[in-house]
Protein backbone atom coordinates (compact mmCIF):
# COMPACT_ATOMS: atom_id res chain seq x y z
CA UNK A 1 0.00 0.00 0.00
CA UNK A 2 1.55 3.52 -0.65
CA UNK A 3 1.60 5.16 1.61
CA UNK A 4 -1.26 7.92 2.48
CA UNK A 5 0.89 11.03 2.87
CA UNK A 6 -1.62 13.64 3.77
CA UNK A 7 -4.14 12.10 5.74
CA UNK A 8 -3.13 11.81 9.42
CA UNK A 9 -0.39 13.88 11.42
CA UNK A 10 0.72 12.84 14.50
CA UNK A 11 -1.08 14.99 16.90
CA UNK A 12 -4.44 13.65 15.09
CA UNK A 13 -3.46 10.02 15.47
CA UNK A 14 -3.05 10.25 18.85
CA UNK A 15 -6.27 11.42 19.28
CA UNK A 16 -7.58 8.81 17.10
CA UNK A 17 -5.85 6.09 19.18
CA UNK A 18 -7.67 7.10 21.83
CA UNK A 19 -10.76 6.64 20.11
CA UNK A 20 -9.81 3.24 18.92
CA UNK A 21 -8.78 2.65 22.48
CA UNK A 22 -12.52 3.32 23.97
CA UNK A 23 -14.08 1.47 21.17
CA UNK A 24 -11.74 -1.82 21.49
CA UNK A 25 -13.02 -1.58 25.42
CA UNK A 26 -16.83 -1.22 24.35
CA UNK A 27 -16.71 -3.63 21.42
CA UNK A 28 -14.77 -5.90 23.96
CA UNK A 29 -17.30 -5.46 26.44
CA UNK A 30 -20.09 -6.45 24.58
CA UNK A 31 -18.07 -9.66 23.31
CA UNK A 32 -17.67 -10.78 26.50
CA UNK A 33 -20.82 -10.24 28.49
CA UNK A 34 -23.42 -11.02 25.54
CA UNK A 35 -21.41 -14.16 23.17
CA UNK A 36 -24.63 -15.54 22.41
CA UNK A 37 -25.95 -12.42 21.15
CA UNK A 38 -23.29 -11.64 19.05
CA UNK A 39 -23.33 -14.79 17.92
CA UNK A 40 -26.88 -15.33 17.31
CA UNK A 41 -26.85 -12.06 14.74
CA UNK A 42 -24.05 -13.11 13.05
CA UNK A 43 -24.96 -16.66 12.93
CA UNK A 44 -22.39 -18.25 14.70
CA UNK A 45 -24.41 -19.72 17.32
CA UNK A 46 -21.56 -22.41 18.76
CA UNK A 47 -18.94 -19.73 18.98
CA UNK A 48 -19.77 -18.03 21.75
CA UNK A 49 -16.26 -19.03 23.59
CA UNK A 50 -14.09 -18.03 20.99
CA UNK A 51 -16.07 -14.67 20.74
CA UNK A 52 -15.68 -14.03 24.47
CA UNK A 53 -12.06 -14.63 23.68
CA UNK A 54 -12.07 -12.47 20.88
CA UNK A 55 -13.47 -9.84 23.67
CA UNK A 56 -10.79 -10.06 26.15
CA UNK A 57 -8.53 -9.51 23.24
CA UNK A 58 -10.09 -5.98 22.01
CA UNK A 59 -10.34 -5.07 26.10
CA UNK A 60 -6.91 -5.43 26.63
CA UNK A 61 -5.64 -3.65 23.54
CA UNK A 62 -7.83 -1.26 24.61
CA UNK A 63 -6.44 -0.85 27.79
CA UNK A 64 -2.71 -1.12 26.23
CA UNK A 65 -3.71 1.73 24.34
CA UNK A 66 -5.38 4.11 26.48
CA UNK A 67 -2.76 3.56 29.07
CA UNK A 68 0.74 3.07 27.71
CA UNK A 69 3.06 6.06 27.47
CA UNK A 70 3.17 5.35 23.54
CA UNK A 71 0.40 3.34 22.01
CA UNK A 72 1.90 2.39 18.77
CA UNK A 73 2.33 -1.10 19.49
CA UNK A 74 -0.91 -1.56 20.96
CA UNK A 75 -2.45 -0.07 17.68
CA UNK A 76 -1.13 -2.72 15.50
CA UNK A 77 -2.00 -5.40 18.18
CA UNK A 78 -5.76 -4.11 16.43
CA UNK A 79 -4.86 -4.25 13.11
CA UNK A 80 -3.36 -7.93 13.68
CA UNK A 81 -6.65 -8.74 15.50
CA UNK A 82 -8.44 -6.64 12.66
CA UNK A 83 -7.02 -9.49 10.24
CA UNK A 84 -7.87 -12.28 12.67
CA UNK A 85 -11.60 -11.21 12.82
CA UNK A 86 -12.20 -11.03 8.86
CA UNK A 87 -10.51 -14.43 8.82
CA UNK A 88 -12.87 -16.19 11.20
CA UNK A 89 -16.00 -13.98 9.62
CA UNK A 90 -15.66 -14.41 5.85
CA UNK A 91 -16.81 -18.30 6.23
CA UNK A 92 -19.32 -17.32 7.66
CA UNK A 93 -20.38 -15.37 4.63
CA UNK A 94 -21.20 -18.58 3.11
CA UNK A 95 -24.70 -18.32 1.00
CA UNK A 96 -26.06 -20.96 3.14
CA UNK A 97 -26.16 -19.01 6.30
CA UNK A 98 -29.62 -17.15 6.97
CA UNK A 99 -27.43 -14.30 8.76
CA UNK A 100 -25.47 -13.65 5.67
CA UNK A 101 -26.21 -9.98 5.29
CA UNK A 102 -25.29 -9.19 8.88
CA UNK A 103 -21.97 -11.27 8.90
CA UNK A 104 -21.21 -8.96 5.67
CA UNK A 105 -22.24 -6.07 7.29
CA UNK A 106 -19.45 -6.60 10.27
CA UNK A 107 -17.37 -7.55 7.54
CA UNK A 108 -17.99 -4.03 6.03
CA UNK A 109 -17.46 -2.19 9.21
CA UNK A 110 -14.67 -4.24 10.22
CA UNK A 111 -13.06 -3.65 7.01
CA UNK A 112 -13.23 0.36 7.87
CA UNK A 113 -12.63 -0.23 11.55
CA UNK A 114 -9.05 -1.86 10.10
CA UNK A 115 -8.50 0.94 7.84
CA UNK A 116 -8.85 3.76 10.67
CA UNK A 117 -6.52 1.47 12.93
CA UNK A 118 -3.96 1.05 9.88
CA UNK A 119 -4.30 5.26 9.41
CA UNK A 120 -3.62 5.51 13.29
CA UNK A 121 -0.45 3.45 13.43
CA UNK A 122 0.89 5.10 10.04
CA UNK A 123 0.44 8.92 11.47
CA UNK A 124 1.82 7.49 15.61
CA UNK A 125 4.87 6.93 12.96
CA UNK A 126 4.88 10.59 12.21
CA UNK A 127 6.14 11.82 15.62
CA UNK A 128 9.37 13.16 14.81
CA UNK A 129 8.22 15.06 11.67
CA UNK A 130 5.92 16.65 14.39
CA UNK A 131 8.68 17.73 16.79
CA UNK A 132 10.81 19.24 13.85
CA UNK A 133 8.11 21.69 12.63
CA UNK A 134 7.74 22.66 15.94
CA UNK A 135 8.91 26.16 17.73
CA UNK A 136 12.05 26.73 19.65
CA UNK A 137 12.17 29.47 22.54
CA UNK A 138 15.43 28.78 23.50
CA UNK A 139 16.35 32.33 23.42
CA UNK A 140 13.45 33.27 25.91
CA UNK A 141 14.41 33.81 29.02
CA UNK A 142 12.94 36.69 30.42
CA UNK A 143 16.30 37.49 32.03
CA UNK A 144 18.92 40.14 31.84
CA UNK A 145 21.43 37.79 31.97
CA UNK A 146 21.62 33.77 32.39
CA UNK A 147 19.15 32.18 34.51
CA UNK A 148 22.25 31.14 36.99
CA UNK A 149 23.18 34.69 37.28
CA UNK A 150 19.70 35.60 38.67
CA UNK A 151 19.83 32.92 40.80
CA UNK A 152 18.86 33.95 44.19
CA UNK A 153 18.17 37.61 43.06
CA UNK A 154 15.05 38.21 45.09
CA UNK A 155 16.36 36.49 47.88
CA UNK A 156 16.38 39.42 50.20
CA UNK A 157 15.14 38.94 53.79
CA UNK A 158 12.49 41.49 53.34
CA UNK A 159 10.91 39.01 50.95
CA UNK A 160 11.20 36.20 53.26
CA UNK A 161 9.40 38.00 55.83
CA UNK A 162 6.60 38.55 53.70
CA UNK A 163 6.39 35.07 52.93
CA UNK A 164 5.97 34.36 56.66
CA UNK A 165 3.21 36.44 57.18
CA UNK B 1 -19.16 47.26 22.85
CA UNK B 2 -17.69 44.04 20.98
CA UNK B 3 -16.72 41.00 24.01
CA UNK B 4 -16.01 37.13 24.24
CA UNK B 5 -18.95 35.35 25.42
CA UNK B 6 -19.12 31.85 26.81
CA UNK B 7 -22.16 30.42 25.19
CA UNK B 8 -20.99 26.23 26.13
CA UNK B 9 -18.91 24.12 26.22
CA UNK B 10 -16.28 24.63 23.35
CA UNK B 11 -18.39 27.57 22.28
CA UNK B 12 -17.01 31.06 22.93
CA UNK B 13 -17.92 33.73 20.76
CA UNK B 14 -17.55 37.65 19.73
CA UNK B 15 -21.07 38.68 20.46
CA UNK B 16 -22.14 42.65 20.28
CA UNK B 17 -23.57 43.34 24.09
CA UNK B 18 -24.26 46.68 25.82
CA UNK B 19 -21.52 49.04 27.35
CA UNK B 20 -21.03 48.37 30.86
CA UNK B 21 -21.88 51.80 33.30
CA UNK B 22 -21.08 53.10 36.59
CA UNK B 23 -23.16 50.66 39.21
CA UNK B 24 -21.57 51.89 42.58
CA UNK B 25 -19.37 54.57 43.61
CA UNK B 26 -16.48 52.88 43.98
CA UNK B 27 -16.66 51.45 40.28
CA UNK B 28 -14.78 52.51 37.43
CA UNK B 29 -14.92 51.88 33.83
CA UNK B 30 -12.01 50.45 31.88
CA UNK B 31 -11.22 50.77 28.39
CA UNK B 32 -9.52 47.22 27.83
CA UNK B 33 -5.94 47.79 25.76
CA UNK B 34 -4.56 44.22 26.17
CA UNK B 35 -6.00 41.40 27.17
CA UNK B 36 -4.83 37.42 27.57
CA UNK B 37 -6.03 34.14 27.47
CA UNK B 38 -5.55 31.98 30.57
CA UNK B 39 -5.46 28.19 31.57
CA UNK B 40 -8.17 29.20 33.93
CA UNK B 41 -10.51 30.20 31.10
CA UNK B 42 -9.85 26.77 29.50
CA UNK B 43 -11.10 24.87 32.29
CA UNK B 44 -14.48 27.09 31.34
CA UNK B 45 -14.28 26.47 27.93
CA UNK B 46 -13.93 22.79 28.18
CA UNK B 47 -16.68 22.92 30.19
CA UNK B 48 -15.57 21.34 33.38
CA UNK B 49 -16.07 24.63 35.76
CA UNK B 50 -19.61 24.25 36.81
CA UNK B 51 -21.82 27.48 37.66
CA UNK B 52 -21.96 29.41 34.12
CA UNK B 53 -24.33 30.65 32.21
CA UNK B 54 -25.01 31.55 28.19
CA UNK B 55 -23.73 34.73 27.50
CA UNK B 56 -21.30 34.95 30.26
CA UNK B 57 -18.69 37.51 29.34
CA UNK B 58 -15.08 36.12 29.84
CA UNK B 59 -11.44 37.16 30.88
CA UNK B 60 -9.87 38.21 33.75
CA UNK B 61 -6.47 39.27 32.75
CA UNK B 62 -6.82 42.75 31.29
CA UNK B 63 -5.70 46.09 31.46
CA UNK B 64 -6.17 49.54 30.04
CA UNK B 65 -7.17 53.24 30.51
CA UNK B 66 -9.78 54.03 32.64
CA UNK B 67 -12.62 56.02 31.27
CA UNK B 68 -15.14 56.68 33.93
CA UNK B 69 -15.00 57.35 37.19
CA UNK B 70 -17.77 56.49 39.89
CA UNK B 71 -18.62 59.42 42.42
CA UNK B 72 -16.92 57.00 45.60
CA UNK B 73 -13.91 56.57 44.13
CA UNK B 74 -10.92 58.64 45.32
CA UNK B 75 -8.20 56.75 43.92
CA UNK B 76 -8.55 56.64 40.11
CA UNK B 77 -8.80 59.68 37.52
CA UNK B 78 -10.21 59.51 33.88
CA UNK B 79 -6.95 58.48 31.40
CA UNK B 80 -5.11 56.54 34.17
CA UNK B 81 -3.39 53.55 32.79
CA UNK B 82 -3.92 50.30 34.74
CA UNK B 83 -3.55 46.48 35.46
CA UNK B 84 -6.20 44.95 36.86
CA UNK B 85 -6.22 41.73 39.16
CA UNK B 86 -8.45 39.42 38.42
CA UNK B 87 -9.26 39.01 41.99
CA UNK B 88 -12.17 41.32 42.93
CA UNK B 89 -11.18 43.13 46.55
CA UNK B 90 -12.57 45.14 49.36
CA UNK B 91 -9.73 46.10 50.85
CA UNK B 92 -11.20 46.05 54.19
CA UNK B 93 -12.71 42.96 55.18
CA UNK B 94 -10.91 40.83 57.78
CA UNK B 95 -9.55 38.83 54.69
CA UNK B 96 -8.38 41.38 53.18
CA UNK B 97 -6.61 43.23 56.01
CA UNK B 98 -4.85 40.00 55.97
CA UNK B 99 -3.18 40.57 53.06
CA UNK B 100 -5.35 37.12 51.90
CA UNK B 101 -7.30 38.91 48.86
CA UNK B 102 -8.57 35.81 47.21
CA UNK B 103 -10.84 34.94 49.37
CA UNK B 104 -12.22 38.62 50.25
CA UNK B 105 -15.36 38.10 52.19
CA UNK B 106 -17.76 41.12 50.27
CA UNK B 107 -16.32 40.82 46.91
CA UNK B 108 -18.55 37.81 45.75
CA UNK B 109 -21.73 39.20 45.16
CA UNK B 110 -23.23 35.49 45.03
CA UNK B 111 -21.97 34.36 48.44
CA UNK B 112 -25.08 31.92 49.15
CA UNK B 113 -24.02 29.88 46.43
CA UNK B 114 -20.24 29.66 47.15
CA UNK B 115 -21.07 29.49 51.05
CA UNK B 116 -23.02 26.49 49.96
CA UNK B 117 -20.28 25.23 47.73
CA UNK B 118 -17.10 25.72 49.59
CA UNK B 119 -18.23 25.95 53.19
CA UNK B 120 -17.60 29.54 53.02
CA UNK B 121 -17.16 32.14 50.18
CA UNK B 122 -14.50 33.15 48.34
CA UNK B 123 -13.87 36.36 46.59
CA UNK B 124 -14.95 37.84 43.60
CA UNK B 125 -13.38 36.99 40.05
CA UNK B 126 -14.11 38.57 36.87
CA UNK B 127 -15.36 36.29 34.09
CA UNK B 128 -15.78 33.25 35.73
CA UNK B 129 -18.48 31.08 37.22
CA UNK B 130 -21.21 32.16 39.20
CA UNK B 131 -19.90 31.05 41.95
CA UNK B 132 -17.31 34.00 42.39
CA UNK B 133 -20.18 36.13 41.54
CA UNK B 134 -20.48 35.74 37.66
CA UNK B 135 -18.86 39.52 37.27
CA UNK B 136 -18.69 40.15 33.54
CA UNK B 137 -14.83 39.70 31.95
CA UNK B 138 -12.37 41.78 30.86
CA UNK B 139 -12.01 39.90 27.01
CA UNK B 140 -14.18 43.08 25.65
CA UNK B 141 -13.80 46.68 24.80
CA UNK B 142 -15.16 47.54 28.03
CA UNK B 143 -15.01 45.99 31.21
CA UNK B 144 -16.73 47.77 34.91
CA UNK B 145 -14.54 46.96 37.62
CA UNK B 146 -16.09 46.89 41.30
CA UNK B 147 -14.42 48.35 44.62
CA UNK B 148 -12.01 50.03 41.44
CA UNK B 149 -10.41 51.97 44.85
CA UNK B 150 -8.62 48.73 45.46
CA UNK B 151 -7.48 46.55 43.28
CA UNK B 152 -6.57 48.29 40.06
CA UNK B 153 -2.40 48.21 39.77
CA UNK B 154 -0.99 52.12 37.90
CA UNK B 155 1.74 51.62 35.89
CA UNK B 156 4.00 54.13 34.16
CA UNK B 157 4.16 54.62 30.64
CA UNK B 158 7.63 53.37 30.47
CA UNK B 159 6.64 49.76 30.52
CA UNK B 160 4.60 48.55 27.61
CA UNK B 161 1.48 46.71 27.75
CA UNK B 162 3.06 43.01 27.05
CA UNK B 163 5.25 43.82 29.88
CA UNK B 164 3.05 44.87 33.03
CA UNK B 165 -0.52 43.07 31.72
CA UNK B 166 0.39 39.64 33.53
CA UNK B 167 0.68 41.60 36.64
CA UNK B 168 -2.74 40.87 36.96
CA UNK B 169 -2.43 37.23 37.02
CA UNK B 170 -0.04 34.67 35.98
CA UNK B 171 3.22 36.70 37.18
CA UNK B 172 1.65 36.62 40.81
CA UNK B 173 0.54 33.14 40.13
CA UNK B 174 4.24 32.12 39.31
CA UNK B 175 5.30 34.13 42.04
CA UNK B 176 2.91 32.92 45.01
CA UNK B 177 3.33 29.25 43.94
CA UNK B 178 7.01 29.70 44.74
CA UNK B 179 7.01 31.80 48.02
CA UNK B 180 4.55 29.30 49.04
CA UNK B 181 7.63 26.57 48.83
CA UNK B 182 9.58 28.80 51.11
CA UNK B 183 12.82 28.31 49.10
CA UNK B 184 15.98 27.28 51.11
CA UNK B 185 19.02 27.80 48.95
CA UNK B 186 19.69 23.99 49.02
CA UNK B 187 16.06 22.43 47.24
CA UNK B 188 15.21 21.33 44.19
CA UNK B 189 11.59 22.69 42.92
CA UNK B 190 9.93 20.42 40.45
CA UNK B 191 7.16 22.00 38.45
CA UNK B 192 4.44 20.40 36.31
CA UNK B 193 2.96 21.78 33.56
CA UNK B 194 5.41 24.47 31.23
CA UNK B 195 1.72 26.24 30.46
CA UNK B 196 2.37 30.43 31.34
CA UNK B 197 2.07 29.81 34.86
CA UNK B 198 4.39 27.15 34.85
CA UNK B 199 6.65 29.29 32.93
CA UNK B 200 6.32 32.24 35.62
CA UNK B 201 7.23 29.92 38.42
CA UNK B 202 10.57 28.61 36.72
CA UNK B 203 11.69 32.62 36.71
CA UNK B 204 9.89 32.46 40.28
CA UNK B 205 11.88 29.60 41.57
CA UNK B 206 15.06 30.54 40.51
CA UNK B 207 14.76 34.51 41.51
CA UNK B 208 13.60 32.80 45.22
CA UNK B 209 17.21 31.07 44.94
CA UNK B 210 16.36 27.27 44.38
CA UNK B 211 19.28 25.54 43.76
CA UNK B 212 17.43 23.10 40.60
CA UNK B 213 14.39 23.91 38.74
CA UNK B 214 12.79 20.48 37.15
CA UNK B 215 9.96 21.00 34.35
CA UNK B 216 7.80 18.75 33.83
CA UNK B 217 5.56 18.30 30.58
CA UNK B 218 5.19 16.79 27.44
CA UNK B 219 5.04 19.73 24.88
CA UNK B 220 8.67 20.17 23.54
CA UNK B 221 8.19 23.58 22.83
CA UNK B 222 7.15 24.52 26.21
CA UNK B 223 10.07 22.35 27.33
CA UNK B 224 12.53 24.77 25.67
CA UNK B 225 10.71 27.74 26.92
CA UNK B 226 11.74 26.43 30.43
CA UNK B 227 15.13 25.20 29.96
CA UNK B 228 15.50 29.26 28.68
CA UNK B 229 14.78 29.95 32.41
CA UNK B 230 16.96 27.72 33.77
CA UNK B 231 14.86 24.67 34.34
CA UNK B 232 15.90 21.08 33.87
CA UNK B 233 13.30 19.51 31.95
CA UNK B 234 11.49 16.26 31.45
CA UNK B 235 8.97 15.09 29.07
CA UNK B 236 6.80 12.18 30.73
CA UNK B 237 5.96 11.05 27.23
CA UNK B 238 9.34 9.90 26.22
CA UNK B 239 10.63 9.07 29.94
CA UNK B 240 9.60 7.83 33.72
CA UNK B 241 8.88 11.18 35.57
CA UNK B 242 9.45 9.09 38.90
CA UNK B 243 12.46 8.06 38.04
CA UNK B 244 14.20 11.15 36.53
CA UNK B 245 13.33 13.20 39.49
CA UNK B 246 14.58 10.71 41.95
CA UNK B 247 17.63 10.20 40.07
CA UNK B 248 17.77 13.97 39.84
CA UNK B 249 18.18 14.13 43.32
CA UNK B 250 19.85 11.37 44.88
CA UNK B 251 17.13 9.32 45.27
CA UNK B 252 15.34 11.23 48.01
CA UNK B 253 12.68 13.24 45.52
CA UNK B 254 12.50 16.96 45.62
CA UNK B 255 11.69 19.08 48.55
CA UNK B 256 9.03 21.33 46.92
CA UNK B 257 6.35 20.33 44.34
CA UNK B 258 4.32 22.80 42.48
CA UNK B 259 1.18 21.85 40.55
CA UNK B 260 0.70 23.98 37.56
CA UNK B 261 -1.92 21.72 35.77
CA UNK B 262 -4.80 21.55 37.62
CA UNK B 263 -8.30 19.25 37.22
CA UNK B 264 -7.29 18.57 33.70
CA UNK B 265 -4.25 17.07 33.84
CA UNK B 266 -3.72 14.26 31.26
CA UNK B 267 -1.07 11.47 31.73
CA UNK B 268 -1.08 8.67 28.96
CA UNK B 269 1.59 6.60 30.80
CA UNK B 270 -0.73 4.89 33.58
CA UNK B 271 -3.69 3.14 34.65
CA UNK B 272 -4.55 6.05 37.02
CA UNK B 273 -5.53 8.30 34.10
CA UNK B 274 -7.72 6.12 32.87
CA UNK B 275 -9.46 5.85 35.38
CA UNK B 276 -10.08 9.20 36.11
CA UNK B 277 -11.24 9.66 32.56
CA UNK B 278 -14.08 7.40 32.98
CA UNK B 279 -14.98 8.46 35.91
CA UNK B 280 -14.88 12.53 35.06
CA UNK B 281 -17.11 10.98 32.30
CA UNK B 282 -19.56 9.84 34.27
CA UNK B 283 -19.47 12.48 36.15
CA UNK B 284 -18.74 10.39 39.44
CA UNK B 285 -15.50 12.83 39.59
CA UNK B 286 -15.26 16.09 38.51
CA UNK B 287 -11.48 16.71 38.35
CA UNK B 288 -8.46 14.51 37.10
CA UNK B 289 -5.85 14.57 40.29
CA UNK B 290 -2.82 12.72 38.25
CA UNK B 291 -0.46 15.54 38.73
CA UNK B 292 -1.55 15.14 42.64
CA UNK B 293 -0.81 11.43 43.04
CA UNK B 294 2.63 11.95 41.75
CA UNK B 295 3.60 14.79 43.66
CA UNK B 296 2.53 13.35 46.63
CA UNK B 297 4.57 10.20 46.05
CA UNK B 298 7.20 11.28 45.08
CA UNK B 299 8.24 14.50 47.00
CA UNK B 300 10.59 14.77 49.66
CA UNK B 301 9.28 13.52 53.09
CA UNK B 302 8.39 17.13 54.97
CA UNK B 303 8.12 18.92 51.62
CA UNK B 304 6.03 20.99 50.30
CA UNK B 305 3.56 20.53 47.72
CA UNK B 306 2.53 23.84 46.01
CA UNK B 307 -0.78 24.28 44.43
CA UNK B 308 -1.49 27.05 41.87
CA UNK B 309 -3.29 24.43 39.88
CA UNK B 310 -6.95 24.85 39.54
CA UNK B 311 -9.54 22.31 41.08
CA UNK B 312 -13.01 22.68 41.08
CA UNK B 313 -14.80 19.96 42.61
CA UNK B 314 -14.01 16.22 44.07
CA UNK B 315 -10.98 14.30 43.29
CA UNK B 316 -10.58 10.43 43.81
CA UNK B 317 -7.99 7.93 45.04
CA UNK B 318 -5.47 10.49 46.73
CA UNK B 319 -2.72 9.05 48.52
CA UNK B 320 -3.18 10.51 51.83
CA UNK B 321 -2.01 8.21 53.71
CA UNK B 322 1.32 8.94 51.95
CA UNK B 323 0.72 12.42 52.37
CA UNK B 324 0.02 12.19 56.37
CA UNK B 325 3.19 9.92 56.94
CA UNK B 326 5.67 11.82 54.97
CA UNK B 327 4.27 14.86 56.95
CA UNK B 328 3.96 17.01 53.37
CA UNK B 329 2.39 20.29 54.01
CA UNK B 330 0.04 21.24 51.09
CA UNK B 331 -0.10 25.28 50.22
CA UNK B 332 -3.21 26.22 47.34
CA UNK B 333 -5.48 28.87 46.44
CA UNK B 334 -6.58 31.77 44.16
CA UNK B 335 -3.66 34.33 44.12
CA UNK B 336 -4.13 37.06 46.33
CA UNK B 337 -3.03 39.06 43.17
CA UNK B 338 -2.66 42.38 44.88
CA UNK B 339 -0.01 41.14 47.84
CA UNK B 340 2.45 40.98 45.02
CA UNK B 341 1.82 43.68 42.34
CA UNK B 342 4.19 46.22 43.57
CA UNK B 343 6.88 44.44 44.55
CA UNK B 344 6.51 42.57 41.32
CA UNK B 345 6.29 45.88 39.36
CA UNK B 346 9.49 46.98 41.14
CA UNK B 347 11.32 44.11 40.00
CA UNK B 348 9.80 44.72 36.11
CA UNK B 349 10.42 48.14 35.95
CA UNK B 350 14.13 47.41 37.58
CA UNK B 351 14.70 44.93 34.87
CA UNK B 352 14.75 41.94 36.92
CA UNK B 353 12.33 40.17 34.76
CA UNK B 354 10.43 41.08 31.60
CA UNK B 355 7.28 38.36 31.82
CA UNK B 356 6.88 39.40 28.02
CA UNK B 357 9.17 36.61 27.71
CA UNK B 358 5.75 34.09 27.52
CA UNK B 359 3.82 35.91 24.27
CA UNK B 360 3.98 33.69 21.62
CA UNK B 361 0.42 34.86 19.52
CA UNK B 362 -1.09 38.27 19.80
CA UNK B 363 -4.49 39.08 17.90
CA UNK B 364 -7.43 41.09 17.64
CA UNK B 365 -10.49 40.38 20.22
CA UNK B 366 -12.81 39.32 17.50
CA UNK B 367 -10.10 36.58 16.70
CA UNK B 368 -10.51 35.52 19.98
CA UNK B 369 -12.57 32.27 19.69
CA UNK B 370 -10.12 30.92 17.52
CA UNK B 371 -7.12 31.58 19.45
CA UNK B 372 -8.73 30.11 22.19
CA UNK B 373 -8.85 26.36 20.22
CA UNK B 374 -5.34 27.25 19.17
CA UNK B 375 -3.94 28.17 22.80
CA UNK B 376 -6.00 25.03 23.88
CA UNK B 377 -4.60 22.32 21.81
CA UNK B 378 -0.98 23.86 21.75
CA UNK B 379 -1.40 24.33 18.01
CA UNK B 380 1.36 26.30 16.45
CA UNK B 381 4.02 26.51 19.37
CA UNK B 382 1.51 28.44 21.24
CA UNK B 383 2.39 29.31 24.78
CA UNK B 384 0.24 33.31 25.80
CA UNK B 385 -1.97 34.41 23.67
CA UNK B 386 -2.84 38.26 23.93
CA UNK B 387 -5.94 40.34 22.40
CA UNK B 388 -6.21 44.01 21.05
CA UNK B 389 -9.01 45.82 20.75
N1 LIG C 1 -4.19 29.85 41.43
C1 LIG C 1 -4.42 30.82 40.57
O1 LIG C 1 -4.73 31.92 40.97
C2 LIG C 1 -4.29 30.55 39.10
C3 LIG C 1 -4.08 31.61 38.21
C4 LIG C 1 -3.89 31.32 36.86
C5 LIG C 1 -3.96 30.02 36.40
N2 LIG C 1 -4.20 29.01 37.30
C6 LIG C 1 -4.25 27.61 36.91
O2 LIG C 1 -2.94 27.15 36.67
C7 LIG C 1 -3.02 26.05 35.76
C8 LIG C 1 -2.06 26.28 34.61
O3 LIG C 1 -2.42 27.43 33.88
P1 LIG C 1 -1.72 27.75 32.48
O4 LIG C 1 -2.21 29.05 32.01
O5 LIG C 1 -0.27 27.58 32.60
O6 LIG C 1 -2.42 26.58 31.59
P2 LIG C 1 -2.00 25.62 30.40
O7 LIG C 1 -3.21 24.82 30.15
O8 LIG C 1 -1.42 26.40 29.27
O9 LIG C 1 -0.83 24.72 30.99
C9 LIG C 1 -1.01 23.47 31.55
C10 LIG C 1 0.18 22.61 31.15
O10 LIG C 1 0.13 21.38 31.87
C11 LIG C 1 0.63 20.36 31.04
N3 LIG C 1 0.23 19.07 31.59
C12 LIG C 1 -0.93 18.39 31.43
N4 LIG C 1 -0.89 17.22 32.10
C13 LIG C 1 0.32 17.15 32.69
C14 LIG C 1 0.97 16.18 33.51
N5 LIG C 1 0.35 15.06 33.86
N6 LIG C 1 2.24 16.43 33.95
C15 LIG C 1 2.87 17.58 33.61
N7 LIG C 1 2.31 18.54 32.83
C16 LIG C 1 1.05 18.32 32.37
C17 LIG C 1 0.06 20.71 29.68
O11 LIG C 1 0.78 20.09 28.64
C18 LIG C 1 0.21 22.23 29.67
O12 LIG C 1 1.43 22.64 29.09
C19 LIG C 1 -4.48 25.94 35.33
O13 LIG C 1 -5.14 24.99 36.13
C20 LIG C 1 -5.01 27.31 35.65
O14 LIG C 1 -6.40 27.29 35.87
C21 LIG C 1 -4.35 29.27 38.63
ZN1 LIG D 1 -6.08 33.13 35.16
ZN1 LIG E 1 -12.21 42.06 51.39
Amino acid sequence: MTRMKTMLGYAGAKRLARGLGWFSIALGALELLAPRRVGDALGMQHESGAIQAYGAREIASGIGILAARDPTPWIWARVIGDALDLATLAPNADPRNPQRPYVLMAIGAVAGVALLDYLCADGLARKEDDHRSRRDYADRSGFPQSPNAMRGAAREPEMVSTARH
Amino acid sequence: MKALCWHGKEDIRCDSVPDPRIEEPRDAIIRMTSCAICGSDLHLYDGFMPGMKSGDIMGHEFMGEVVEVGSGNKKLKVGDRVVVPFTIVCGDCDQCRRSNFSVCERTNRNKDLADKAFGHTTAGLFGYTHLTGGYPGGQAEYVRVPYADVGPVKVPSTLTDEQVLFLGDIFPTGWQAAIQCDIEPTDTVAIWGAGPVGQMAVRSAVLLGARQVIMIDNVPERLSMAAAGGAITINFDEESVVERLNDLTGGKGPEKCIDAVGMEAHASGSVDSLYDRAKQALMLETDRPHVLREMIYVCRPAGVLSIPGVYGGLIDKIPFGALMNKGLTIRTGQTHVNKWTDDLLRRIEEGEIDPSFVITHTARLEDGPEFYKTFRDKKDGCIKVVLKP
